[in-house]
């Protein structure tokens, strides 16, 4: 720093500083260390402990024995139709609301105040979107169908409907997010070419610009179902059950069966808390907690790893597609 | 649209018949491109409505709460002590007793006695991490590193609650002795592993920001990597990082499932770390499933929730707009 020192004794100076130099790499390498180490301590233990626990039985029974035996299958079943049910309402909602931001909305205040509500819808705590759930989605809009439609009560009690539509809440950042992402990536002179072609904004968009967008945006809806599979916060009140002797579904026209979205469910984030937390014999359904634990990380992972490897080639294509 | 209406004007002397076709296509695209239009506005202002509601719907219920109770009531209560003899104020969350209480101290205190802790944990392993990435690491080794934290940001946090409750808590227990096994540092520990991707990410980005000639002014001026580090690149993005710290303390507030099962719930107030405390969210999660709707009890869990997204409303704007600022900064 000070000029004049170094000139004076350069070689004491430059040693000093090798030293402080190799440290301080040497301690950034130790910080980046930190949370890999966590990755990988949390996965083999898990994996572990787990591995044991999980046949072909232990996935397709349900619990038995008051929960200290059997299996978790009505919690995959309901954890897969729940986020089914939520990604049917986020994905069109959060495409459209990207398609809405990157093409006509321009870059005025409206965009910024959008941006804005998108970054903080992100950063709302989880339990607040159950607080939400319970508020808005359970009292006022299904206590007021029940009115309305006069069905008793069906609507405004906790279901899966009501879960799936929390989550979805929760989930729309991710979605608008990663497809903005991908629809900025669509080089700007395909939308001229379509337009100069005749094509009108919305034939531009559904014929030009969507099909380009498609990697970026399924990446998205796989990162929302991962994340979305994950919570937990937000479906204590608004649907889960701790235990369910039926699977909930139900048979349209007395035949074909169907997910019933106004029925409870079993799910695996909440099947481990409440396991973990409130069984009755925590001692002796360690190994189911260590089962479904390890059932639900694998899940998340390979959905976030098949994401991750999406995106990567998506940017690879579409950087090739600029480069032409 | 303007390009094909320049068109058929051209076009419009010589083809009338044609003309008045495409005038009609004209018409009826131009009426499904508004009505597409509205509806993609409605998909757009779809994150405001949401934000609005959220806003709406907590406080609304949060303000039933003073039908009955008094604000003097959210920090403690005169309650008559059968063992002292005599009338004392107690600040102490009770809902289910008697006379309940509401204090929302404790809570207070929870929630800061874990986000704090874990935020400085957080920001110090993640601001050299992020150091490590944008200064160190090869782009090649970036690739990789990158998407692995990924997953560690993928791990639901309910797993990562469990592995501090079943395994992490004892052997910590061990270690420092402490008189309660489930304590708020072991959440703080869980929550500074969840904070830890999104610390990292911003702060990496702001420091990738810093434009590459700063960095070359240094080396010319005989500054080595870490004095460049030190006394160029991160006082250049030293906004983006704070606000990396403000967002990463706001997440860790409003942390839950890892404080519900790791931090003991006990609300005390305390300054102890290794005390059991529940936190705001932790509070909400655990009573909420078992309660009136209606009753005082209900409101005062709304009120909790009011404030908490109050809290991380105002943290989530400051860091917002630091960053809005940065990059205007960057971009002259």
């Amino acid at each position: 720093m000070n000029g004049k020192s170094v000139l004076s004794c350069p070689d004491l100076k430059t040693r000093s500083f090798a030293w402080k130099e190799i440290l301080l790499t040497g301690l950034s390498v130790f910080f980046v260390m930190i949370p890999f180490c966590a990755i990988f301590f949390i996965l083999g233990k898990i994996v572990q402990k787990g591995i044991g626990t999980v046949t072909w039985s232990f996935l397709s029974q349900p619990p038995l024995e008051g929960m200290t035996a059997g299996g978790i299958f009505p919690c995959i079943f309901g954890t897969v139709a729940i986020t089914l049910l939520m990604i049917a309402i986020a994905l069109p909602l959060g495409i459209g609301a990207a398609v809405y931001l990157t093409e006509y909305a321009g870059q005025g205040l409206f965009f910024r105040i959008t941006r804005a509500a998108v970054n903080n819808l992100a950063g709302v705590p989880s339990i607040i979107f159950g607080l939400f759930g319970v508020g808005f989605f359970i009292l006022f809009v299904g206590r007021n169908l029940d009115h309305v439609l006069k069905t008793g009560l069906l609507f405004g009690q906790p279901c899966m409907l009501w879960a799936a539509a929390t989550l979805a809440v929760l989930v729309l950042p991710v979605i608008i997010v990663s497809t903005e992402e991908a629809l900025n990536a669509v080089p700007q002179s395909h939308r001229a070419a379509s337009m100069a072609l005749g094509a009108t904004k919305w034939q531009t968009i559904r014929e030009v610009v969507l099909p380009q967008a498609r990697g970026g945006i399924l990446t998205g809806a796989i990162l929302a179902i991962s994340r979305g599979a994950g919570e937990t916060a937000p479906i204590l009140f608004t649907g889960c059950a701790y235990f369910l002797p039926r699977l909930p579904v139900v048979k349209l026209f007395g035949a074909i069966p169907m997910i019933n979205p106004f029925d409870q469910f079993m799910e695996l984030s909440y099947h481990i808390f409440i396991m973990a937390t409130q069984s009755m014999n925590a001692e002796k359904s360690l190994p189911i907690q260590y089962g479904t634990t390890l059932v639900l990380i694998a899940l998340t992972f390979l959905l976030n790893l098949t994401a991750i490897i999406f995106r990567i080639h998506f940017r690879k294509k579409l950087g090739q597609v600029s480069l032409q | 649209m303007e390009a094909v209406s320049v068109v058929s004007r051209k076009y419009a002397p010589h083809e009338i018949e044609g003309d008045i076709k495409t005038e009609l296509m004209h018409k009826e695209s131009r009426f499904t491109e508004l009505i597409l239009e509205k509806v993609l506005l409605f998909a757009g202002i779809s994150s405001i409505l949401l934000i609005g509601l959220i806003f709406i719907f907590l406080f609304k219920e949060a303000v039933l709460f003073f039908k009955t109770g008094h604000w003097l009531d959210l920090i403690g209560r005169w309650v008559y002590d059968e063992w002292e003899g005599k009338r004392i104020f107690k600040i102490m969350w009770q809902s289910v007793s008697l006379e309940p209480k509401y204090s929302l101290i404790p809570l207070f205190c929870g929630s800061f006695l874990v986000a704090f802790p874990a935020t400085i944990i957080s920001a110090v392993i993640g601001i050299g991490c992020a150091i490590f990435l944008s200064e160190i690491a090869s782009p090649r080794l970036r690739e990789v590193l990158k998407p692995t934290l990924e997953l560690l940001a993928g791990i639901p946090s309910v797993v990562v609650g469990f592995v501090m409750l079943a395994m992490v808590a004892t052997f910590v227990q061990n270690i420092f002795h402490t008189h309660f096994r489930l304590n708020a540092f072991i959440g703080a520990i869980g929550v500074a592993l969840v904070t830890l991707p999104i610390i990292i990410t911003i702060s990496e980005d702001a420091l990738r920001a810093v434009p590459k000639e700063l960095r070359d002014a240094s080396y010319a001026l005989g500054a080595t990597k870490w004095q460049t580090v030190f006394q160029t690149v991160i006082p250049a993005a030293i906004s983006g990082i704070s606000a990396a710290v403000i967002l990463g303390f706001g997440r860790a507030l409003g942390e839950t499932m890892i404080v519900v099962m790791a931090t003991g719930n006990a609300a005390l107030v305390t300054g102890n770390i290794f005390s059991s405390v529940r936190t705001m969210t932790a509070n909400i999660a655990a009573e909420l499933g078992s309660v009136a709707q209606g009753s005082e009890h209900y409101y005062a869990l709304f009120l909790v929730g009011a404030v908490l997204f109050a809290v991380t409303f105002l943290l989530n704007m400051v860091s917002e707009l630091v960053l809005n600022k940065m990059r205007r900064n960057l971009r002259m």
